[in-house]
């Protein structure tokens, strides 16, 4: 097929960007959106061209690596996979692809279509972790019993691979969902419940140091997660948030 | 600063004010419906404005109203500062947005600008009228024996619009006057200005909009979400909320101006 790509282009984070058009022809049905960008960067380097930065790493949707904000949808129009598992089958010949970088001002644009989501670490670093004494003697998690419900619960929520898309998708360009799911995989557990309050409490203060919005109930990161992360988990970190704030010993 | 204003001035914290609030407002709609239903009774307006001299007289409800304005005012500004603050977050747009958000959810806040105005018009054309303007007196004559109710305007000598009832017996006739406010008069001219009405009507659409998404987003970021209950929670909020309530409002100005 041959296709029409409106792309993002960006020197570097100081510069301003601005969309360019640029034209692919015979892609292949079963390329993935990833192999047809290479294409273009095959034709951009043979041109003398500077080719498009977009950022990937497994191809294999567990990374949370690749981003592309594809035709207005993080992750494009398939539901519930990455960009790098999207497949060219989606598109039709002839068809005009607007392909941008995921846009937050906590996800500064570092080059073309590649956005520094480091925000996301520090966020982790804040409390997304449990504390494991490793003497030698550590209890074999397989020994503390777990109820199923809860167990399924944590590993949904743990399936979270920290993309952004939730973030891209959000029109506040909230982090919630991705911090809630954070927080719901440790909360749920009793392996977690040692740090629940700080976790939440400091999770939840570097995530609005990052200067993400706030949370407006749209859904939209729910619909475009492609992991399926549910809301219930917002849910779950707001009641976590209250309770340690109006429980925990100041600090 | 001290761990409750940490607590709400968090993005979480922030948000639970909203829900506080809004779901206050909600429940101050059944409130206002109920009363507002006598307006349909055939006496001539005797149980509305009887009912008005007691909402605006009873100390409880007194204090209650002021939390009311409190609450619609901090809701109001308090939603704009945090759709400026959401604004500011994504500085740079998309060229194009195929957002999944309902129509309601994602426009909560022009949905609420509107109905700013609206109880602004709303407050200016009732509320403002009954305090401070100048409204007619109506005195209603009931015969005790059969409960039949006569009215005529009047404004009795010495009367000021600081007056809000006035109740005399005659015993020898066997009847009771009641002299008050016509705020039901205020209703029927208000309501003859077909406009008016327009505005009225559409405001109430406009509202049903804003609670379809605000009620049931309002428990969520209270964190009260279960699958036992946010059925019900979801119900309630698009059946009576979102749909029953504001169309009971609407049937009001549409019912005097054919009336």
């Amino acid at each position: 097929m041959d296709l029409t790509l409106k792309i993002w282009r960006q020197k570097n984070a100081e510069e301003k960007g601005g969309i360019v058009e640029y034209k692919v022809n015979e892609i292949s049905d079963h390329m993935s959106f990833l192999e047809m960008m290479d294409v273009l960067n095959e034709q951009l380097i043979n041109e003398g061209e500077e080719p498009v930065a977009f950022d990937h790493d497994c191809r294999e949707g567990i990374c949370g690596s690749c981003s592309l904000h594809i035709n207005g949808e993080p992750h494009g129009p398939d539901a519930g996979t990455t960009t790098c598992q999207l497949h060219m089958r989606k598109f039709k010949d002839g068809d005009t692809i607007f392909i941008e970088p995921f846009r937050a001002k906590a996800f500064p644009v570092v080059k073309d279509l590649v956005i520094d989501r480091s925000a996301f670490d520090r966020i982790q670093h804040a409390g997304g972790y449990i504390s494991v004494n490793t003497s030698g003697n550590t209890q074999d998690a397989n020994a503390i019993p777990i109820p199923k419900v809860d167990a399924d619960k944590a590993f949904d929520a743990a399936t979270c691979i920290g993309c952004g898309a939730c973030v891209a998708a959000c029109k506040n360009a909230s982090a919630m969902l991705f911090v809630s799911a954070k927080v719901s995989q440790f909360a749920l557990l009793p392996q977690g419940k040692v740090e629940a309050e700080e976790r939440a409490l400091n999770m939840v203060k570097q995530m609005d140091e990052e200067g993400f919005g706030n949370c407006t109930n749209t859904g939209a990161c729910e619909a475009e997660c492609p992991k399926g992360i549910s809301l219930e988990n917002i849910a779950r970190m707001n009641r976590e948030y209250l309770s340690a704030a109006f429980s925990a010993d100041p600090q | 600063m001290s761990w409750l204003t940490k607590t709400l001035s968090s993005s979480i914290g922030k948000k639970v004010l909203m829900a506080i609030t809004g779901l206050f407002l909600c429940s101050f709609l059944i409130i206002h419906l109920v009363g507002n239903l006598q307006l349909f009774k055939d006496d001539g307006g005797y149980a509305f404005n009887t009912y008005t001299v007691f909402m605006t007289t009873n100390p409880l409800i007194k204090t209650v109203s002021y939390v009311l304005y409190f609450s619609i005012l901090f809701h109001a500004f308090w939603g704009i500062y945090l759709e400026y603050q959401n604004k500011k977050a994504r500085p740079v747009g998309y060229a194009v947005s195929n957002n999944q958000g309902s129509f309601a959810s994602k426009n909560m806040a022009i949905l609420g600008t509107i109905i700013f105005v609206y109880i602004a018009v709303h407050l200016s054309d009732f509320w403002y009228e009954y305090k401070w303007g100048h409204l007619p007196y109506v005195t209603y004559t009931e015969e005790l024996a059969t409960g039949e109710i006569t009215s005529i305007e009047s404004l009795p000598e010495g009367y000021t619009q600081e007056v809000k009832m006035l109740e005399t017996f005659d015993e020898a006739a066997g009847t009771k006057s009641t002299t008050v406010k016509d705020l039901y008069l205020e209703a029927e001219l208000a309501f003859s200005k077909p406009l008016l009405v327009i505005f009225y009507v559409l405001s109430m659409l406009v509202l049903g909009f804003h609670l379809v998404h605000g009620f049931q987003s309002g428990f969520q970021t209270l964190g009260l979400n279960h699958p036992k209950y946010n059925p019900v929670i979801k119900k309630i909020g698009v059946w009576i909320f979102a749909i029953l309530i504001p169309f009971a409002f609407a049937v009001i100005p549409v019912y005097f101006l054919i009336k």
